[in-house]
Parts: C-alpha cells; sequence; structure tokens
C-alpha cells in the first residue's frame, strides 16, 4: 500500500475523535421541559409533618430546591445525606410523592427531616402536573415561584456546581 | 464482607493486568524470555481473578444482599432466581464486568490453545490483551464500580430489574454477543503482535484465522439472539429496527466477515496483507466504538443505560489510545509491507477483493448513517434521525449485489480462473432460480410483487450454487463420506454458511413484503378473519404474577373451522417499577408465525389488539443459527490442530538431551 495512504485510516479516526468529543457535551435526550419558565402550579395538599393545608401561597419567598421523593425510591435514600448538608444554604421543600404517610414518616425519622415544608402528595396529582417522570426529580424555584431548573436523577455536588449553582447565580 | 472479596478479586484482576500489559512486551524488546513467559501464568491469573469477581457479584444477587448498590438497583425480592442471576448483566457496572471476564476469558483461551504459536509471539498477543483489560478495569474501578455499598443504610427491598430485561432472551444474548465483540479483540492483538515484531509475513494470517472465525460466529449467534429477543420481547414484532446499538452490532460484523475472507487470501497467497492488517484493527475498534456509543449517551437508543459524560469522556481517552495508537503503529509499519506474487482479473482473488470491498461499503454506509444524527448535531445542524428508509435503501441493493458475486467465488481457482468450464454448472443454477424466484409471487395471495421474486431469486441462486459446490466436491473425492472426512472443515464450513445466508434472505424478504397484519378493537366474543385463520377473543382475566401484575386475552384460533391453537398474550404490570410491559404470544410455524399482541385497553373491556401472520419469519434466526455453526465447524479443522502437534513434537525434541 502507498506509504501514505497508509496514515488514511488514522486522519479519518482523528476526524471522528473531534466530532465524538463535541457530541459528548450534547445531550441528545435533552428535552426543554414546558414548565422552565413557568409557575409552580396551583395546588391544594396537607403538609405531611403537621397536616395542614398547604398551597401555593406558603412556599418559600426566596430561591429553593423542590425535591420529589419517596421512601420507595432508593436513589432518595443515596441524596438524601447531600440534601441535608444543602439544606443549611438554602431551603429544601419536599414532594413526598405516591407514598403512604407512615411509610414516608418513618424515613424522614431514620434519616432525618432537613426540609423547610413537606408537601404531601399521596396520589401524585401535583407531580403529574410538575411532569414529573419519576422519583427523584428535583426542581430550583427563584422567590417569585418561577421554575428555572429541572433536575432528573441524584442530586450531588457535581450535579450541584454544574447545573444548579451556575442557574442560581443568575436568580439571586 | 463476601462483597468485599469480590471488590478485592478486581483490584486484582487490575494490577495484574496492568503487569501482563508490561512484562512480556518489556522482555520482547530486551529479549528476557524470563518476562515473556510471564504472559500465560498472569493470563491465567487474570481470569482466576475475574472469575472469583464475578462470582462474587452474582453470590449478591442470589442472596438479595440489597447493601451493593448495583443489586438494589437490578433486583427485588420477587424477582425469579434465574432473572438475578442475568441481572447481574442487566445495567451498565454488571455487563461491564461481564465484558472484562470475556476478555480475560479470550486470554485464557489464547494461553491455553497457542502452543503451537512461538513463545515470544503469544506472550505479545497476551500483551496486547493485557493492555486493552487495563482500560475496561480502571474504567469499572474508576467510575462503574459493581461492588459499591449503601452503608448503614441498607434498603429493605430492591428497585427491580428493568422489566424489558426479564426474559430468557437477556440470559444468552448479552453474553453471546460480547463473546463475538471482545473475541474480535484477538485477531486485533494477533494484528499488533505483528506489527510490534515486524514480522509481517502470512504466518500471523494463519495464526488468527480461528480465533477470527470463532468470534465471528459468536457475534452471528449473539446478533441473531439480539433480533429474536426484540421480535417477541419488545412487542413491536419487528426483528430488525436499524437501532444505533444494533448497527454498532452489525458494523463489527460486517468487517469481521470481511476480515475472515481476507485472512483466507494472506493464509493461502500472501496477498492483502495490509489490508487485513487494517481490517483485523478496524473489527474490534469499531466493537470498541459500539461500546463507547451505547456507554456515553452520545446516541439516543433503547439500549443506553447508563448515560454520563464523565464515562463518555474515560472511554473517548480509552479509544483514543486503542484505536489511535493501533492505527499509528499500522501507518509506520504497514507502509513497508511488500505484496509479492499477482493474481488475474478472474480469480479468487478477485472474488474475494470483492466481497471485501462490498462489505466495507455497507459497514462504512450503516456507520455513515449512524453516525450522522450526531455529525450533524456537531456542527450545529439540529436535531436530525436517520431511519429504516435511508438504512434499507443502501442496504438491500449492496446486498443483492453481494450475493450474485457468492456464487462465484468458491468455484473460482487461485491466481487465476478464466476457464468458463468453471462456471457452467451455474447456468443451471440461474435458469432454476430465475424460473422459481419469478414464479414464487404468483402463489402468493394479493398483488404480484417484484421485490419478493428478486429476492428469492437471489436466495435461490446462492442456495443452490452453494449445493452445485458441494456436488462437485463430492464427486471429486468420490462419495459423501470421504468428501466430509478429507475436505478443509472450512470448506464445510463455508457451505453452511453461505447456504445459512440463503435461508435468511428467503425470511427477509418474506416478512417484509407479505405480512399480514391487523391493529382493531377487540373484546370478548369478537371474532377476526386473518389469512387462513379466525381469530377469536374468548376471555380476559387478571392475573397475578411472582412480581408483576398481568391483564390477560384468551384468544383461540380456528383454522378450517377447527380448534388449532389457544393462546394467551399478555400485559404485564411490573410491581416495583410500574413500567408496563406487553407479553406477545406467538405461534411459530415452518412457513409462518402467528403473532398476538395486546396493545392498549380502550374502555367498556375492550382492547387494542394487533394481529399478524408473518410468512417465513423464523428462516431469519435459521438462516443465522447456520452461519454460526459454519463458523464454529471451520475451526474444527485438522489444520489448526497438527500445527500445534508438530510444533509439540518440535519441542519436545528439543527437551531431548543431545
Amino acid at each position: 500500500m502507498n506509504r501514505l495512504m497508509v496514515w488514511l485510516p488514522l486522519g479519518i479516526f482523528a476526524i471522528l475523535v473531534g466530532f465524538f468529543f463535541k457530541g459528548l457535551s450534547l445531550d441528545p435526550n435533552e428535552q426543554p421541559s414546558a414548565l422552565i419558565g413557568q409557575p409552580v402550579p396551583v395546588f391544594e395538599l396537607t403538609d405531611l409533618m403537621t397536616g395542614e393545608r398547604l398551597t401555593r401561597e406558603q412556599l418559600p419567598r426566596q430561591p429553593f430546591l423542590l425535591n420529589v421523593w419517596a421512601s420507595w425510591c432508593i436513589t432518595c435514600q443515596v441524596e438524601h445525606p447531600y440534601l441535608t448538608q444543602l439544606s443549611k444554604q438554602m431551603p429544601v421543600v419536599g414532594l413526598n410523592y405516591k407514598d403512604t404517610e407512615t411509610a414516608a414518616k418513618n424515613w424522614l425519622a431514620k434519616l432525618g427531616d432537613p426540609y423547610a415544608l413537606q408537601i404531601f402528595d399521596p396520589t401524585g396529582r401535583l407531580g403529574l402536573d410538575l411532569g414529573v417522570a419519576g422519583a427523584p426529580e428535583t426542581f430550583l424555584v427563584d422567590s417569585n415561584g418561577v421554575i428555572h431548573l429541572r433536575i432528573q436523577g441524584e442530586v450531588n455536588d457535581r450535579v450541584y456546581a454544574k447545573k444548579i449553582q451556575p442557574v442560581l447565580e443568575t436568580i439571586q | 464482607m463476601i462483597p468485599e472479596i469480590g471488590h478485592f478479586a478486581l483490584v486484582l484482576a487490575f494490577a495484574v493486568s496492568i503487569c501482563l500489559a508490561v512484562f512480556p512486551l518489556y522482555g520482547y524488546l530486551t529479549s528476557q524470555d524470563g518476562f515473556c513467559a510471564t504472559a500465560k501464568p498472569l493470563a491465567l491469573l487474570q481470569g482466576f481473578a475475574l472469575a472469583v469477581s464475578f462470582g462474587v457479584l452474582m453470590y449478591g444477587f442470589l442472596t438479595h444482599d440489597f447493601s451493593v448498590k448495583y443489586v438494589a438497583d437490578n433486583s427485588n425480592l420477587d424477582l425469579p432466581w434465574h432473572f438475578r442471576m442475568s441481572a447481574v448483566w442487566g445495567a451498565h457496572e454488571g455487563s461491564l464486568l461481564l465484558w472484562a471476564l470475556i476478555l480475560a476469558f479470550w486470554g485464557v483461551a489464547v494461553a491455553l490453545f497457542s502452543r503451537g504459536i512461538p513463545d515470544h509471539m503469544s506472550a505479545l498477543v497476551l500483551s496486547v490483551m493485557g493492555m486493552i483489560s487495563v482500560g475496561f478495569l480502571a474504567f469499572m474501578l474508576f467510575t462503574s464500580n459493581p461492588f459499591v455499598r449503601i452503608l448503614p443504610f441498607a434498603p429493605g427491598n430492591g428497585a427491580d430489574l428493568n422489566p424489558l430485561l426479564q426474559d430468557p432472551g437477556l440470559i444468552f444474548h448479552p453474553p453471546m454477543l460480547y463473546m463475538g465483540y471482545v473475541g474480535l479483540s484477538v485477531a486485533f492483538a494477533f494484528a499488533m503482535a505483528s506489527l510490534i515484531s515486524g514480522q509481517l509475513d502470512a504466518t500471523w494470517a494463519r495464526w488468527s484465522r480461528p480465533w477470527t472465525t470463532v468470534a465471528w460466529a459468536f457475534l452471528t449467534l449473539g446478533i441473531a439472539l439480539g433480533s429474536w429477543w426484540a421480535y417477541y420481547e419488545l412487542g413491536w414484532g419487528g426483528w430488525w429496527f436499524w437501532d444505533p446499538v444494533e448497527n454498532a452490532s452489525l458494523i463489527p460484523w460486517l468487517v469481521a466477515t470481511a476480515l475472515m475472507h481476507s485472512l483466507a487470501v494472506t493464509e493461502k497467497r500472501g496477498l492483502f496483507r495490509s489490508w487485513t492488517l487494517l481490517l483485523a484493527i478496524a473489527a474490534f475498534s469499531l466493537s470498541l466504538l459500539g461500546t463507547f456509543l451505547v456507554r456515553s449517551g452520545v446516541l439516543t437508543s433503547v439500549h443506553a443505560f447508563a448515560n454520563d459524560p464523565e464515562r463518555g469522556v474515560f472511554i473517548l481517552g480509552f479509544l483514543v489510545v486503542v484505536i489511535g495508537g493501533s492505527l499509528t503503529l499500522y501507518a509506520l509499519r504497514a507502509g513497508k509491507v511488500s505484496e509479492p506474487g499477482e493474481f488475474a482479473w478472474i480469480s479468487r482473488e478477485s472474488f474475494l477483493l470483492f466481497n471485501n470491498l462490498v462489505l466495507t461499503v455497507m459497514a462504512v454506509s450503516v456507520l455513515l448513517g449512524t453516525l450522522y444524527p450526531l455529525l450533524v448535531d456537531a456542527v450545529g445542524g439540529g436535531k436530525v434521525s436517520v431511519g429504516p428508509p435511508f438504512f434499507n435503501a443502501v442496504f438491500v441493493p449492496l446486498t443483492a449485489i453481494l450475493v450474485s458475486g457468492m456464487a462465484f467465488g468458491p468455484l473460482a481457482k487461485w491466481r487465476k480462473s478464466d476457464d468458463p468450464k468453471l462456471y457452467r454448472p451455474l447456468i443451471v443454477t440461474l435458469i432454476v432460480s430465475v424460473l422459481v424466484g419469478l414464479g414464487w409471487p404468483s402463489l402468493l395471495a394479493g398483488s404480484y410483487s417484484i421485490g419478493t421474486a428478486i429476492g428469492v431469486t437471489l436466495a435461490l441462486w446462492l442456495a443452490i450454487a452453494t449445493v452445485v459446490d458441494f456436488q462437485k466436491k463430492v464427486g471429486l473425492y468420490g462419495g459423501l463420506a470421504t468428501t466430509l472426512a478429507r475436505v478443509e472443515k472450512g470448506m464445510i464450513g463455508m457451505w453452511f454458511a453461505h447456504f445459512g445466508l440463503a435461508v435468511m434472505i428467503l425470511g427477509v424478504v418474506m416478512v417484509e413484503n407479505h405480512t399480514e397484519h391487523r391493529d382493531l378493537r377487540m373484546g370478548v366474543g369478537d371474532a377476526q378473519r386473518l389469512g387462513n385463520y379466525d381469530v377469536r377473543m374468548t376471555d380476559l382475566a387478571v392475573i397475578n404474577g411472582p412480581n408483576y401484575v398481568a391483564d390477560q386475552a384468551t384468544f383461540e384460533i380456528y383454522e378450517d373451522d377447527q380448534l388449532f391453537k389457544t393462546v394467551t398474550p399478555q400485559k404485564r404490570r411490573y410491581n416495583a417499577s410500574g413500567m408496563v410491559m406487553t407479553e406477545a404470544s406467538i405461534d411459530s410455524g415452518l412457513t409462518r408465525d402467528l403473532y398476538i399482541a395486546m396493545g392498549e385497553p380502550l374502555g367498556d373491556g375492550d382492547w387494542a389488539v394487533r394481529l399478524s401472520v408473518k410468512p417465513f419469519v423464523d428462516w431469519i434466526w435459521a438462516g443465522a443459527f447456520l452461519m454460526g455453526l459454519g463458523g464454529f465447524i471451520s475451526i474444527t479443522d485438522r489444520r489448526y490442530r497438527q500445527k500445534f502437534e508438530v510444533k509439540k513434537g518440535e519441542a519436545s525434541g528439543e527437551e531431548v538431551p543431545a
């Protein structure tokens, strides 16, 4: 084979690597959520811990995280210590999703309760309005109750640094 | 405690793989036999360590050890034991462990069955395989460790295995596929070893031929099993979807097929040397690329179970080292390869060259179609998808061209083969296949299909030509028994594989052009005419499975007013995940499958129901099975064993004191 031709496969591969590297930063599944830039949907539910009526108006008047969790969700357990730590910096509102009261309370008693409020949503109605696909999911909401970010899956320091913090800085 | 043993074994395997990558290569470069001799024991030790690690993970699944995060994420107390075993490779971390285990297994196989190969060569081969192992084990240990624990709060129950994977198909499909994917690493390692040593004559081709063939056979069976699984488990009733991950397995298969044929030329005639080396590198590189595409989330696919950019960067880096490194070495060395010998325009060499050309074009088109969405997105062109119309438009004509030539190749002779007498049997083959092919569609219900006529003609052309070649050999050797005993086993393997492809093409043509299909609303008591059958829904019930609840419909199928069969398709909802799965009922037959699946509930006790009659669909997998079988027959050739025996004889001869 020609002396120069033998370098061709390497050249083609190098170009492909360039594309792959670019491709890694693009997410083929990323769908802009319809709720970004929209207020948290209207709801009328109860607080898990107190049993009192809860509506949208009682949400914190500062940027906060709305964390969808359930006692049956294993990843929620994994991210719980990190959320507990995070709750010292900003309020974290829990949305207990498709759960039973006893199981949820036991879970919080065992692992600790870092939540500022605990919305009890046993039928998943608010979850449906939020377009929740499963637990855990976490929304970043600003002081006017407008959703700025949706995170599916575990929240950890990496997700916080990469996704939450940049958006948080723009809304504070 | 037990999971830590598995973890420790994994770390041990990693350490061993580093030694395996370094010592034999160092020994070769400095001509120290002692270092070269470490290759085989290290390969065995690595295999042992990974077997322990894998066994421990499986033990974790069997004993419901939910303190292991991977087990908690992919198992459940209600999951039946056989699915708990296959759940080991049901998600990212475990399937990587299986990958590493199989790589180590191939290393062990090379260590045990390479006695006929010079020690420095097998040392280099094992060293290259060790380097690949280092990359994979590092990837596992640093980004995807299956032994991570959830302590101190181990969950009481697991999240359950993805219901899509709760199927016997999962038990066999991934291991088979990985045997093929990873098996190509042996051919790759042989190519690299010959590039490193500069020994670029035909001998490396002879050594790597059986390994390539057996990897190809596994890959063939693995892809076929995956296709079969998709057919009956995904509930869509198709057999191939041009999904990126399916393509990721098809591309190495096409290249490996080209490699097998090109190796034959290199071994027998010493030609195509640098091309064969390139194919050996490409076949395994494309397997790795397939892994990258699946694991990194670069492409969307039903298989993409671990979309994590960090892992993606790691695999990409690994790819750059392995593929970039091997292609650089190739460029430095292969330019100096001379190509002795010539061949005429019409000869077996040129037919095999033609085969390689077409297969390469096929592989490149599938690769381009698969990567096109990524390329467009990367240059800011937005999200596009490339669908089956593109792939079919490219693949079908190329297959037709390939098959047309496949009848000539086996009849042709090496060097020069322009004597028309050789090809005379093809005249009858042509007449019979065209006549039957043209007549075939008119026997079927519905309007005449040109596509079917062409497809059946091609399938028959290949099948008859293969039989003709076989008969010629029987005539030559004077009897069937002598032929089977004396002909090269590779020849028998080729007959099986070529005939299998013909069988498969017939199946594809029939199912694509003549599937009878209905989507209807049915309730209890409703009946529907489908082909020669009357299908009647007689019952709807709710069934409790071990870890799911199912709506089950009962259908009675009548043929000529006689009850032919009762089937019970289900719609399952899995308790732990809430996922809904379709369990289709399939009545398989030689000339048709009857396919019944439940769609969505429509209210009033009615269901959307999907009924199909799929003619000859099982021939697709039967054909693939014959192809794989052909591969396994090929490697039983005495030639490969004799080599070992002769070499062993020489070796023991040397030990005799002079």
